[in-house]
């Protein structure tokens, strides 16, 4: 009994501000938690980096695109001046390209001399010449894109210190690039092409116009359908729709449609649109149903939370003085959750505008080179045009399959970008 | 349209025929109020006279709120809330069928615990009731409704250089005079208060009762409060609920000094509450 009392006493001696093993124990927890949580970032940071990077490595070759410049002659009499898109220009850019390689002769050594320069060329002269028909009978100069080939060449990506075997260009054709190079006729301008071109075979022709075009349209259905749709329904059932089994069942189903896989979608609007309604495949507007398919649950999801977030005490003062539930909802708790609602739309259609399954089933990768002329026309959209060009095996297409993946990301940052700010911007404070 | 007016043509002549003394203004009978299974108040009875001040004072939970907000049908947005029996403003029924909320409430104003003006600017918050009642448009009309609203609500003078902005910027004490001039506005007859001082200082509190004890001239004023000394400051009458019945109706004056039921007067003296 004393030995216990001495004991505690001696433990007494201790002043309180004296940490005990227990306490220290807690803080060093504390610290190995917080260096969890910072090793989290970093890692996620890093693979977030490393990810980044090696698309924009990637993709920088497809930042420029070589270009060269020819003087072409139009002969008089090889292009009818009434119908100047007639005219055979493969024969006349032909024959300039053989005016600068006179020693090339035999069909074979010709053929792999057209392979150096873009097919493009001749939809370049074509152009010019329909611009401004006085060309005609005139001499002057075309620059137009290299082929792959050539592209890879000038950017390095194609090692010419390989042996011939190992490279996709021959011996010849370097001699002839650097002929090409060596009188002033290569450039590497800012490749505009790729932004403002519709999709190719080629890939130095390729662009994303129609698959941007086509996803404006798909989006734009998708916003005009999903945004009144989503509002209705999240008003209804957040402020008209008595609270019973059903209500709760359908609020229930709406969170489950969010988790549903989006190929899913894709397959019923397979089903529903192309083969039951008959709408064209391809087609943004099939798109653009679809997507707001997906889109549905976040904005209404979304909706819901910015209308409950909007507090009683407003509605109670717009019925207190006499207003029906329908202004009641439109000119007060509406208005005061719309930062709200555009935030979950923005973010809704950034999701849409990423999503590639459902547009691949109802053919949204279709190989289409030119950018539609309404949503009724077959298209491609941003991830599905991603999804074509990283399937195809040119050179060039590596780097822009990267490049593309940068304009979506692009996109994708900014689209978020404004619903952070909007969010920021508008939030109230109650 | 048609209906509406014919409704408000037999509220006018039951209007006159009290007009004379401090006659009934509502009359309540036998009112219960259910929130789903259980009952929140019991079989009231009550007549509340015109052009008075009458306190509603009871214990926490007592079923104050409920009644008030049985008087303008506030209770309708409850789902799970029912009512029975019959409350008579001006001798029409207004749980009949007939009788639309929305015109109920234009003539029977109601002002909440909390201030809460519309986030917009002081000018609509008060505009607001008269434009969607279509009694005035914008304009010279709106213009006088505003001021008169305001200057009843003694907050004219504060306010009137800066009508466009917020009314969520004004004080608390200038909010609730403002809610008090946005009921005001659509006119009515009755002005329901929940506790209207409970989030005010002192002098914020005086000021608004200052104003209560004026606007019972022309307006019939039910107010619920928690404080005794304001419902002997302001009220003529006062009833005293408990647990869902009302034990006491009766002057102010007698209610605090000489009340008849026991538990009135445990719950002045502070022997529960
Ligand atoms: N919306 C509601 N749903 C369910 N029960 C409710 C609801 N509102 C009030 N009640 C119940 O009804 C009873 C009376 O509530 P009421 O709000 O009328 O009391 P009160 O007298 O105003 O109290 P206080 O003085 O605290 O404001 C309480 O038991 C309360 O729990
Ligand atoms: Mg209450």
């Amino acid at each position: 009994m004393s030995d216990t009392t001495s004991q505690s006493g001696k433990a007494k001696v201790r002043a309180w501000y004296e940490p005990d093993a227990k306490l220290s124990r807690r803080h060093s927890a504390d610290k190995r938690l917080r260096a969890y949580g910072i090793a989290a970032i970093i890692f996620a940071l890093s693979m977030l980096a490393t990810l980044v990077g090696t698309i924009a490595i990637t993709a920088a070759p497809a930042v420029t695109q070589t270009m060269v410049t020819l003087e072409v002659e139009v002969p008089e009499g090889a292009v009818d001046p009434s119908d100047p898109r007639g005219g055979s220009y493969q024969r006349i850019l032909n024959d300039s390209i053989m005016r600068i390689f006179p020693e090339v002769d035999t069909p074979r050594e010709k053929r792999e001399l057209r392979k150096l320069f873009s097919n493009g060329g001749q939809y370049a002269l074509r152009d010019k010449v329909v611009d401004d028909p006085s060309l005609i009978g005139r001499t002057f100069d075309v620059t137009f894109p290299l082929a792959d080939i050539g592209d890879q060449l000038h950017k390095g990506v194609i090692d010419r210190n390989l042996p011939p075997d190992y490279r996709r260009v021959s011996d010849m054709q370097i001699g002839w690039y650097d002929r090409l190079v060596e009188q002033g006729r290569i450039s590497a301008p800012l490749n505009w092409g790729m932004i403002f071109n519709a999709d190719s075979r080629f890939p130095e022709l390729a662009g994303l116009w129609g698959a941007l075009v086509g996803s404006f349209y798909a989006l734009l259905i998708c916003f005009f359908v999903s945004f009144p749709v989503g509002i209705s329904a999240a008003v209804y059932l957040e402020e008209f729709a008595p609270k019973n089994r059903l209500t709760d069942l359908i609020e229930v189903n709406i969170n489950n449609l969010a988790a549903v896989p989006s190929i899913v979608f894709g397959l019923l609007g397979l089903a529903v649109f192309l083969n039951f309604f008959g709408m064209p495949r391809s087609a943004p507007i099939v798109g653009g149903l679809v997507l707001s398919l997906m889109t549905l649950p976040t904005i209404i999801i979304a909706t819901r939370a910015a209308l409950k977030a909007v507090p009683p005490s407003i509605r109670e003062a717009a019925i207190g003085v006499g207003a029906s539930r329908m202004q009641t909802v439109g000119h007060h708790v509406l208005p005061l959750a719309m930062p709200g609602i555009m935030t979950g739309t923005i973010i809704g259609l950034a999701q849409a505008l990423g999503e590639t399954a459902p547009l691949l089933l109802i053919g949204m990768n279709a190989f289409i080179t030119a950018a539609p002329d309404s949503m009724f026309n077959p298209s491609t959209a941003l991830p599905t045009q991603i999804y074509i060009w990283a399937d195809s095996p040119e050179r060039g297409f590596t780097s822009r399959t990267s490049a593309a993946i940068i304009v979506l990301l692009g996109f994708l940052v900014c689209m978020n970008a404004i619903a952070i700010y909007m969010r920021k911007r508008f939030e109230r404070r109650w | 349209m048609n209906k509406t007016a014919e409704e408000a043509g037999t509220l006018a002549k039951a209007a006159a025929s009290v007009q004379a003394g401090h006659e009934s203004k509502i009359a309540a009978t036998n009112v219960s109020v259910f929130y789903g299974e259980k009952q929140a108040l019991f079989d009231v009875s009550i007549d509340i006279p015109a052009r008075q001040v009458m306190a509603f004072i009871g214990p926490s939970g007592c079923g104050k709120s409920t009644f008030l907000r049985c008087i303008n049908r506030m209770n309708d947005t409850i789902d799970i809330c029912r009512v029975t029996g019959t409350i008579e403003i001006d001798g029409a029924d207004i749980y009949d069928p007939k009788i639309d909320p929305v015109l109920l409430r234009a003539r029977v104003g109601m002002v909440f615990q909390k201030p809460n003006p519309f986030p917009k600017s002081i000018y609509d918050n008060i505009a607001y009731g008269p434009r969607i009642h279509g009694v005035a448009k914008n304009g010279s009309a709106m213009d006088e409704i505003v001021e008169t609203s305001l200057s009843r609500a003694g907050l004219w003078k504060e306010v009137k250089d800066r009508l466009n902005e917020p009314g969520t910027g004004l004080s608390g004490g200038q909010q609730q005079r403002l809610c008090i001039a946005r009921a005001i506005a659509v006119n009515p007859d009755v002005i329901l208060m929940d506790e209207p001082c409970s989030a005010l200082d002192p002098i914020a509190t005086a000021k608004v009762e200052e104003l209560i004890d004026e606007l019972r001239q022309h307006y019939t004023i039910v107010i619920v409060t928690h404080s005794m000394q304001q419902a002997a400051r302001v009220s003529q009458k006062a009833a005293f609920f408990h647990l869902g019945n009302l034990i006491e109706v009766d002057e102010t004056e007698k209610v605090f000094t000489n009340p008849t039921d026991k538990r009135t007067q445990d719950y002045i003296t502070g022997r529960f509450g």
